[in-house]
């Protein structure tokens, strides 16, 4: 592999277009092919010496960035003219661009008013180099201050919850594999046995300091307190600060008691504050809730299937609660579920076991088939599309037999969209054309017909999400990408609103809000369609909309939910609130990120994107159907 | 063979003397002597009676080399001086005489021989002579020597120029590889070491000839072979595939002027030798003779282990010879100071306590026992400033402090306080503390020198001139008087660079402050005006560390032009130059007696250099990457080194060995520091952590018996883990510098990197 490497420094040197290409610019018109060979040698040589050379400076310099100064200092060193002009700290400031097969670096320059420029104040003075002193280690002791990094890092605290014999001290199992790869296998063993020996249980202290305390009331106050705005910035801080690791159990212990007594209490509002602190607990990056998921699990799969979540089940939508806590369920499923623990199979059990229970409720029915759905493709597969037959018989006999209980009727409804919803996109994906109405009777019974209606849509969403995936990544990095995305999201968005779901009897006629349909006794609901290219700063981007969103509608209660999912190709999430506070204006946001386009990952990305674009769309698609179903939900009361 | 063995004297020390004297128009050693205790602030120093008695033969010799370098520069009147003065006759320097003195200075007695002659025909002899012997593979030529000191290109590439068939070169490359690979398991390791300083010549022989496309063959085909820690420098190659390119690049200088130093046994020698003598194979041969120097041992061949700790340096390790010369690494008797009495009362309670931390500390530092020390210096070997008032005051306050001071050890650890700097925008480039930690100063990468005290007390100028002479002389408070209340503030900038600040370093009495930066100056800086007072001019490229003497008046710089420079601060003028590393110095430190410097290179050596002689008498070789950070034991005894590599080897001063190797940090480590006392020792890294390491347990499990002495053969102890204390990970800091209080508290300094 080394070999391949210094091959690949060997033979590195400027393309001879390139050489040409710069003498066109300097004027020199018909430059010979051998001289332009010679100068891209002797270029790249000299191109690589200024490059070592800078490297001196940058480890001078005590930095692991090489800035363009070192390059201007080796540049002197050499009695050549620095560059000046580029003294940019951070980035190049190129661009990137694919489309057509295509892929294009670029300078972006935009034409600048020299008014614009004259007449914006002044940006802020840059904060002056100041210094600070703290207390690193007290007699060889580090203390747990916000200046000192957490005590045990996320793998640390993995290895600890995983490996409980091989844990060492903070920083110390560096020197562990170290050691272990310069001194082989046996060096590591006697030391991991020394220390089993020394001590077997590993010691971490359980007293919080009095800021710690003074910490934990303060956020656990506000997560569950009236203030909105507190609560996004407790939830915040939850998310992201790194010294949590020593408050996490009581963070769970408040979590599972506070699940326990408002679910008897049917508080909903508060069973999705406590909701959202689990999320902003798994989004954590320095945290690792393995040890914690005795007391957590439980939590969630209550909200998940508890068969009364609110006092008034006819009006308030505790299924949004519902499918919140089940994305969280299969979130942690997916990063914690190991041989040992089995917590995918586990859950799987309890879910299907309590579906097939023809006693169950509605509402714990929805519960357990939103659990499973979340939990990917497969399972739907597997333990979803046999039983849609059985499902359907018995929503058939809700929907068109006698009215028992108006319900029941909702709960019904709710458990045939959300199936519709997630099978569709599976079958799309897995059944062969074509898509007979008659064939899907057959196979899947009552929801059959929706059911081949939602595939059919979900087929020729895919494509046109394919064009426009393309057709974005090309937009975007003209000045104005927002309208034309706009409006082709809004045709896409609008895809899936079939005429099929309209059709379907009863109530179901409530649930699409249809854009501009004035005949819906219902509020208009204003639909927003936000695309964002996530450039770098695509977090912040998000994060800005998204907050503008709650200011405008305090209710939204899964909107901070949006920033969380790790990367999300196409994204897209309801502003529908818990209907607490009855009938509002519904304003729906749907994000729309596309990858990167300035990420370091840039080619596997952009590769990717021709291969993975049905797939992308197909997401966006299943996505946008469930954000319908709570939204319009909202809606039902009228 | 012989002629492998022979050539003795150092080269490296000869070069040192030769730069020297072109400074001015007298320079000899003797005048230099001279000027270094005249420049010396009250000292009575009495000429030449310092000067060691011993060597004089290899003085003698040293003059004759200084005198050539004259004659060449025409510079017959200081010829003439230097003669009378160092009582040579006009024989002694005749070829003759050097030859009979048997340093394989054959070359350099002959360009004496022609005296007159100037520089060009002294070199176009040397080409010449070369050629002649490449071509008939006579034994080494020792005209390198003359070839160092001049590095004009076509000379040294010269040697290059032998003509063999370029396709053989891979067949001759993989017919020793097999040879070697099929012997015995204890020479393979050894001989294997030839392996990179051939692969490296060969491949520069066909770059230089023209073979662009057998040499990239080549390169290709057996660079993967190499030991990886001669990565970087097989990157340089890599990208040098032209002759033209050989032209002016400092790497390929260093494998030329610089025959590559190995350490083999005579068993692993002769099964060498002997294989080359029956293939013919004359192409390697002549490698090995010309650009090979090939220390020989007798005794057990190494293990690969050995080799691998020792080796890794740029022109491979340091000859045996090299470390021989006598270090006098002990301390320096403090002077008597009268402790005043008057603070009985005040020590009273803790007067049981006393005696017993007072004790090992003599020990220890070995200040107070009436008899000095055998490996000490004498006091006035070198001239040092005479202690002032104010001096003798600090140091009083040096040893109240001392006694108040914690014993530290692998059960108490010392405390670490951690300075962040904060907005620095990661442009921190160098920190230092005061030795009484009142102060700390930044040098930054906008130039500016910042200084801040972290005490209660403020900085505050002196008043103007003006203010000053209104000032009542006589009263008892004008050291009070004559600072400017007006101006006190928690820091000062200091702008004068006009680079970024690399180096940084506090006189011992807090008077001045040292600065190096990239635009190649020294400053001096007085912290009583805030104000630079000098700039010295020397160094024409950037000077990447300076640090003052622990006695102050000296200090020691070094920097991208490859050589040390030793200023006092009343001269603008270097006392001392000290050359022979073979690229950038990255760090330098005083001896704890000031006797000695010790600088550290991107050439991955560490060189000890004699202040009073110039000569270099230790090179340490082991090191993988440059040295950024050297410290030295309070004893004087060991010395520290961290590098890029993040290793901390150890060092025994006085026998010249690896004794240690501290492995830990996954970064370069920029700072390490031994605890007042040096049982402990703290190193500060990029990897954003300070560990401290048992100092006392790592000198003490030391086996230093006659043959590891004699041979120079280590075995470094398994695991170092053993050794490491602790572990303090910052957030996002890196650690650029450490510094233990008198009382050994550890401060620790960085910027912070959101």
């Amino acid at each position: 592999m080394a070999e391949e490497r210094r091959q690949k420094q060997c033979s590195v040197v400027l393309p001879t277009e390139s050489m040409k290409a710069m003498a066109e610019s300097v004027g020199v018109g018909q430059l010979q092919e051998e001289s332009c060979s010679a100068l891209s040698e002797e270029v790249s040589y000299r191109i690589k010496e200024i490059a070592q050379d800078a490297l001196k400076f940058m480890h001078h310099g005590k930095r692991r960035k090489l800035t363009t100064s070192d390059i201007d200092n080796a540049l002197k060193l050499k009695n050549v003219e620095p560059l000046y002009g580029f003294q940019s700290q951070e980035f190049i400031p190129f661009r990137f661009a694919s489309g057509g097969g295509r892929e294009l670096h670029f300078y972006e320059e935009k034409e600048v008013d020299l008014s614009d420029i004259i007449n914006t104040p002044l940006p802020r003075v840059p904060l002056d180099v100041s210094l600070k002193a703290h207390w690193l280690s007290i007699d060889g002791v580090q203390p747990a201050i916000p200046e000192n990094p957490p005590p045990a890092s996320k793998e640390q605290q993995k290895t600890e919850s995983t490996e409980p014999l091989k844990v060492v001290k903070p920083g110390q199992e560096e020197e562990g594999t170290i050691q272990g790869k310069s001194q082989g296998a046996t060096a590591a063993d006697g030391k991991g046995k020394e220390k089993g020996l020394m001590r077997l249980k590993p010691r971490s202290t359980h007293e919080l300091s009095v800021e710690q305390q003074l910490y934990y009331k303060e956020i656990t106050e506000a997560c569950v307190g009236s203030c909105e705005a507190k609560r996004a910035e407790a939830l915040q801080s939850i998310a992201t600060d790194p010294g949590l690791y020593q408050m996490l159990p009581r963070f769970s212990t408040f979590i599972s008691e506070g699940v326990r007594v408002n679910v008897v209490q049917n508080n909903l509002a508060l069973l999705i504050y406590l909701m959202r602190m689990v999320k902003a607990l798994m989004d954590n990056p320095t945290l690792y809730l393995e040890k914690y998921l005795h007391e957590l699990i439980p939590a969630v799969v209550t909200c998940i299937v508890s068969k009364q979540l609110c006092l008034r089940p006819d009006v308030d939508n505790h299924w949004a609660l519902r499918d919140f806590a089940a994305r969280l369920m299969a979130q942690s499923c997916k990063t914690f579920s190991t041989t040992t623990n089995n917590i995918q199979s586990r859950i799987t059990k309890t879910f299907t076991k309590s579906w097939l229970d023809d006693k169950t409720q509605w509402t714990t029915r929805y519960g357990c088939i939103a659990g499973l759905s979340e939990l990917g493709a497969d399972v739907i597969k597997t333990l979803i599309l046999p039983r849609l037959a059985v499902e359907g018989a018995r929503i058939k006999a809700v929907m068109e037999g006698p009215v028992v209980s108006n319900i029941d009727k909702i709960g019904a409804d709710h458990v045939q969209s959300l199936l519709l919803k997630h099978c569709a996109s599976v079958i799309a994906k897995t059944r062969p054309l074509p898509d007979n109405v008659e064939q899907y009777r057959v196979d899947y019974g009552y929801l059959g017909p929706m059911l081949c209606s939602h595939v059919v849509k979900a087929r020729t969403q895919a494509a046109l999400q394919a064009q426009q995936v393309n057709r974005t990544t090309l937009t975007i990095t003209q000045p104005r990408p927002t309208l034309s995305v706009s409006q082709s999201g809004l045709s896409g968005s609008g895809g899936p609103r079939t005429p099929s779901i309209i059709k379907v009897p009863s109530s179901l006629t409530l649930m699409s809000p249809r854009p501009g349909t004035p005949s819906q006794p219902s509020p208009p609901a204003t639909k927003y369609i936000v695309m964002a290219t996530s450039a770098g700063a695509a977090s912040t981007q998000q994060v800005i909309t998204l907050s503008s969103s709650q200011s405008a509608s305090p209710v939204t209660s899964t909107v901070p939910s949006a920033t969380s999912t790790l990367q999300p190709l196409v994204k897209l999430e309801s502003g529908g609130g818990p209907g607490l506070t009855g009938p509002r204006p519904l304003q729906k946001y749907i994000v729309v990120s596309l990858p990167s386009s300035a990420s370091s990952s840039l080619e596997s990305k952009s590769s990717m994107l021709p291969t993975s674009i049905s797939s992308t769309s197909l997401e966006a698609g299943m996505k946008m159907d469930r954000s319908d179903s709570p939204g319009a939900s909202t809606q039902s009361p009228h | 063979m012989a002629a492998v063995q022979g050539g003795l004297i150092d080269t490296e020390e000869e070069k040192d003397i030769k730069t020297e004297p072109s400074s001015d128009g007298c320079g000899n050693n003797n005048a230099n002597d001279g000027r270094l205790h005249n420049a010396s602030p009250g000292t009575t120093s009495s000429g030449g009676s310092n000067k060691p008695a011993a060597g004089a033969a290899e003085d003698q010799q040293t003059l004759l080399a200084v005198l050539q370098f004259l004659k060449k520069n025409k510079l017959t009147e200081s010829v003439e001086i230097l003669r009378r003065e160092a009582g040579l006759s006009e024989e002694t320097d005749d070829p003759k005489g050097l030859e009979s003195s048997g340093a394989g200075s054959g070359g350099v007695g002959g360009n004496a021989d022609a005296g007159s002659g100037d520089a060009n025909s002294l070199l176009s002899r040397v080409s010449v002579s070369s050629s002649a012997v490449s071509a008939s593979a006579a034994p080494a030529p020792p005209k390198a020597v003359v070839a160092e000191d001049q590095p004009d290109v076509n000379v040294v590439l010269s040697a290059y120029s032998q003509q063999g068939d370029p396709a053989l070169y891979d067949v001759y490359y993989s017919g020793l590889k097999r040879f070697i690979e099929t012997v015995l398991d204890c020479h393979r390791a050894e001989l294997s070491q030839v392996f990179y300083p051939l692969f490296v010549h060969m491949y520069l022989e066909l770059v230089y000839n023209n073979h662009e496309n057998v040499a990239k063959a080549f390169f290709e085909k057996f660079s993967g072979d190499q030991e990886c820690y001669y990565e970087d420098d097989l990157r340089i190659l890599s990208g040098l595939s032209k002759k033209e390119h050989m032209r002016g690049n400092e790497t390929l200088l260093d494998f030329r002027t610089s025959k590559f130093v190995l350490r083999i046994s005579r068993d692993s020698y002769q099964l060498l030798k002997r294989h080359l003598q029956e293939r013919q194979n004359n192409q390697i041969w002549n490698i090995i003779q010309e650009h090979l120097y090939i220390d020989i041992f007798d005794g057990m061949p190494r293990s690969k282990s050995q080799i691998d700790a020792m080796s890794g340096s740029l022109a491979g390790e340091a000859k045996r010879e090299a470390n021989k010369a006598k270090v006098f690494y002990g301390l320096l008797k403090e002077p008597e100071i009268e402790v005043p009495l008057d603070d009985e009362d005040e020590e009273a309670e803790n007067e049981e306590g006393k005696p017993k931390k007072k004790k090992p500390k003599k020990d220890s530092m070995g200040s107070k026992s009436k008899k000095q020390d055998p490996n000490a210096p004498s006091q006035t070997r070198i001239p040092l400033p005479e202690l002032k008032d104010s001096d003798k005051l600090d140091k009083i306050m040096y040893m109240k402090e001392a006694t108040k001071k914690i014993r530290l050890g692998p059960e108490t650890l010392p405390s670490i306080c951690f300075y962040s700097f904060l907005n620095a925008y990661q442009g921190l480039t160098a920190v230092d503390f005061t030795d009484d930690s009142s102060l700390i100063a930044g040098g930054f990468a906008d130039s500016t020198v910042r200084v801040w005290s972290v005490t209660p007390k403020k900085l505050r100028k002196v008043k103007s001139a003006a203010d000053l002479s209104l000032i009542d002389k006589e009263s008892d408070d004008v050291l009070e008087r004559i600072m400017d209340e007006k101006t006190a503030s928690e820091s000062k900038i200091l702008y004068g660079h006009s680079g970024p600040v690399y180096g940084i370093s506090f006189s011992p009495d807090r008077n001045y402050l040292l600065s190096s930066s990239e635009d190649g100056t020294v400053r001096l800086w007085s912290l009583q005006t805030y104000s630079c007072l000098v700039g010295y001019k020397g160094h024409n490229y950037p000077v990447w560390d300076t640090q003052f003497s622990p006695h102050g008046y000296y200090f020691i710089s070094g920097g991208h032009d490859r050589v040390a420079r030793l200023w006092a601060t009343d001269h603008y003028q270097p006392l001392r130059m000290f050359a022979g590393h073979l690229a950038d110095i990255t760090c330098t430190r005083f001896h704890p007696n000031s006797n000695y410097v010790a600088t550290g290179s991107s050439d991955r050596t560490i060189r000890l250099w004699d202040v009073l002689t110039g000569n270099c008498v230790r090179i340490f070789t082991g090191h993988k990457g440059p040295i950024h950070a050297l410290a030295f034991s309070p004893n004087g005894k060991f010395l520290a080194s961290g590098a890029t590599d993040g290793r901390v080897l150890l060092w025994d001063i006085g026998h010249g060995l690896m004794i240690g190797e501290l492995k830990g940090h996954t970064d370069t480590i920029y700072s390490l520091k031994f605890s007042r006392d040096g049982e402990i020792l703290a190193s500060g890294s990029m990897d954003n952590t300070v560990r401290l390491w048992d100092a006392l347990k790592a000198f003490d499990d030391l086996e230093t018996d006659d043959f590891t002495a004699a041979t120079g053969h280590i075995h470094l102890p398994e695991n170092s883990q053993e050794l490491l204390l602790g572990t303090y990970l910052s957030k996002s800091t890196p650690v650029v510098h450490l510094h233990f209080t008198r009382r050994n508290l550890l401060l620790a300094a960085g910027a912070y990197n959101p």
